[in-house]
């Protein structure tokens, strides 16, 4: 899912572990892992049992999976993979590692499975360098983000940044670490730009798809070269600060999704569908000019999203796209609707300047 | 005298348009089938456009649109490439500036447009299937026997029009089928075609949008007159179709391309002689990495003209 390997990758190894990184989801691991799931999962089921079939062929003997407590079907799917593998006659060791919702005594003893005999404080540090890499990342794609939308060399930034993930990768201490954040941002900052105001869009929908730009399309690259500059409504540490580490931090973005989802959607529905509609409230405060809402196809969560949305985009004059993935969806049509997206969203402006 | 030269290549059919400043049509406009040969069809329609233009005319600019945008507007030398929504929005509004709701029906695509104020405020098309196009219905047509062009008119002789399950083409063919081998009349049948499509069409395509009138419908569906009156009749309200209805989507092209060149910038278009040109075009698959993009090349006489289809940007060439 997105660059999450890195960080895990990171952890795992300062734990002496020999860890196998699949090759980034292709065409080859949809065909995979649709071909050994049921039809009706959604997307991420898919891609991850593909990812995992990947890895074994490499050699991979242990899988780790996150588990999840619903209502999000997710919760159920390392249970499944883990029987799709057994029936494919797969002897891998299988852990699932649920978040810990308050039974912390549980999330540990997962935690020491993998610890690989090592005490709490060394995994707890390997864990803290593996989430730093991360950060150093998503800050760096936030700022991308803004220089995708006004280079003038389309995808300058995609490769400094894919540079950058190859870098930290290797990186093995803080300083390290703290060198390549510095001399990417300088690099970033360097590019050759337009002098524009770029049309502002927010990346919202189910983490999966949002994060994976392999499943989306590379939606936020698309929008980039149409001069259209991207927040994604998460990031992989943001998401961990939040639901991982109990942090002051959580319990507000916690508090701020519900009081803004709250006039059309009271509750919690699972996975990421409170923070869509809560994200097309904030995001229309803040100014910006539209909003691009990514789903698999199937998901219950932003099923329900989905069909409040077009309200809160009335209330607010804030036009959502609404883009559907599974393993069916084919590029050229998302690049239309895109397109399209994009247009409507250059007119309104251009009219409400005028 | 200028003109704009639209082109919009769809996956059924192609069309050609040049227009003058004020969006009118010159000459007469190209509307022939793509017969899934792009680069064929737009060299056809280019050399059939120019054969009754005004002697004195100038080309000021080109657009192109439609499914493939991309490869037309590298063989024509377009100065835009827009998509289809953006251009049959944009062609509605210069007919009917009052629009509020745009029906468009092509060939695999169906798409609904809502404007507000003469801006294009929400829009979807199609995603699952084509029940709800034109390829159906020539399909059907084809197999009852009648030319997709009198479809229409035996439509609105029927008495009672059948219900035909319109979710999917297959269950529709089937049903159909069911249906003639009950004994019931080709007129009612084919009325009922209609209704099946309009049905799948307000409930897939158009769900939840509020449709006001005015409403305009265009795409080469709309010459149906049979499908036009399922349409009033779902929506209790009149349906326009404009004059050049099948051939909005070029016009819009040839509009947006007016409005590119309007600072008087200097076109791109390669001129009417693209007809007789030699366009090859090859395909390989990188192996630079686990993406395996396909990679295709347009080459003319031997001179490469455009490159696309990898992720990374590494092979892409777009020559102007």
């Amino acid at each position: 899912m997105g660059n999450l390997w890195l960080g895990l990758k990171t952890a795992l190894q300062e734990l002496g572990h020999d860890v196998i990184v699949p090759p980034k989801p292709s065409k080859r691991t949809l065909t995979l892992g649709s071909q050994y799931s049921p039809e009706f999962a959604c997307l991420p089921l898919k891609i991850n049992l593909g990812c995992f079939l990947e890895a074994i062929e490499q050699g991979a003997d242990t899988i780790i999976m996150a588990g999840g407590v619903g209502p999000c079907r997710f919760g159920y799917y390392g249970a499944v993979q883990r029987r799709i593998l057994e029936d494919l006659g797969y002897k891998v060791n299988f852990i699932i590692f649920d978040p810990p919702q308050g039974r912390w005594g549980e999330f540990l003893n997962d935690l020491k499975k993998v610890g690989n005999g090592k005490p709490l404080y060394r995994i707890f540090s390997a864990l803290l360098f593996g989430i730093r890499k991360l950060q150093v990342m998503d800050y760096l794609e936030k700022l991308g983000h803004k220089t995708k939308a006004l280079e003038i060399k389309k995808g300058e930034t995609t490769h400094i940044l894919e540079k950058t993930l190859r870098r930290l990768d290797e990186a093995s201490s803080y300083k390290e670490v703290k060198r390549i954040r510095e001399e990417a941002i300088e690099e970033l900052l360097s590019i050759p730009k337009k002098d524009i105001d770029p049309i502002k869009v927010a990346v919202t929908g189910e983490i999966f798809v949002v994060l994976e730009p392999f499943v989306n399309m590379e939606v936020e690259n698309e929008l980039g070269k149409m001069d259209v500059e991207v927040e994604r409504t998460l990031y992989i540490t943001d998401w961990v600060k939040e639901h991982l580490i109990p942090s002051l931090q959580g319990i507000r973005k916690h508090h701020l999704l519900e009081q803004m989802s709250k006039p059309y959607l009271g509750h919690f529905v699972g996975g990421d569908g409170q923070l869509s509609v809560a994200s097309a409230v904030i995001y229309a405060k803040k100014g910006f000019h539209g909003m691009v809402h990514l789903m698999p196809f199937t998901c219950m969560p932003e099923i329900i999203a989905q069909s409040i949305l077009p309200r809160v985009s009335k209330d607010l004059s804030f036009p959502v796209l609404t883009l559907v993935f599974d393993e069916h969806t084919g590029k050229a049509g998302v690049l239309t609707r895109l397109e399209a997206f994009v247009d409507l969203l250059r007119r309104k402006r251009m009219v409400s300047v005028n | 005298m200028k003109g704009y030269v639209g082109v919009d290549v769809g996956s059924v059919t192609t069309k050609v348009v040049v227009i003058d400043e004020e969006g009118n049509p010159l000459g007469t406009p190209v509307y022939i089938r793509t017969q899934g040969q792009p680069i064929k069809a737009i060299q056809k329609g280019i050399a059939m456009v120019r054969e009754d233009l005004p002697r004195n005319l100038e080309i000021k600019g080109a657009g192109t649109t439609g499914s493939a945008r991309y490869l037309a507007g590298v063989l024509i030398g377009a100065d835009v490439i827009r998509n289809e929504i953006t251009a049959h929005a944009v062609a509605a509004l210069r007919f009917h500036p009052q629009a509020n709701t745009i029906i468009e029906i092509g060939g695999q695509d169906s798409k609904i447009i809502i404007l507000r104020n003469g801006l294009v405020v929400d829009f979807a098309m199609n995603t699952v299937c084509a029940a709800g196009t034109g390829s159906f219905l020539d399909r059907q047509a084809e197999r009852l026997g009648i030319p997709i062009e009198r479809f229409g008119e035996l439509a609105l002789k029927a008495k009672t029009p059948v219900r035909i399950a319109g979710r999917c083409t297959v269950f529709a063919e089937s049903d159909m089928i069911h249906k003639q081998q009950m004994g019931f009349s080709v007129e009612d049948i084919v009325a009922g075609l209609c209704e099946a499509l309009v049905r799948n069409y307000l409930s897939n395509v158009a769900k939840g949008k509020k449709i006001y009138p005015p409403v305009i419908f265009q795409g080469g569906v709309a010459a149906n007159i049979g499908i036009k009156f399922a349409f009033q009749r779902a929506l209790g309200c009149e349906v326009l179709v404009p004059p050049y209805h099948n051939v909005m989507g070029a016009i819009g092209a040839a509009l947006l391309a007016a409005e590119e060149m309007r600072d008087g910038k200097k076109s791109h278009f390669r001129g009417f002689d693209v007809a007789e040109m030699n366009f090859e075009t090859s395909s390989f698959e990188c192996s630079g990495c686990s993406n395996r993009c396909e990679i295709v090349e347009i080459k003319s006489d031997g001179k490469l003209l455009a490159r696309w289809g990898d992720r990374c940007g590494k092979w892409e060439v777009i020559e102007r």
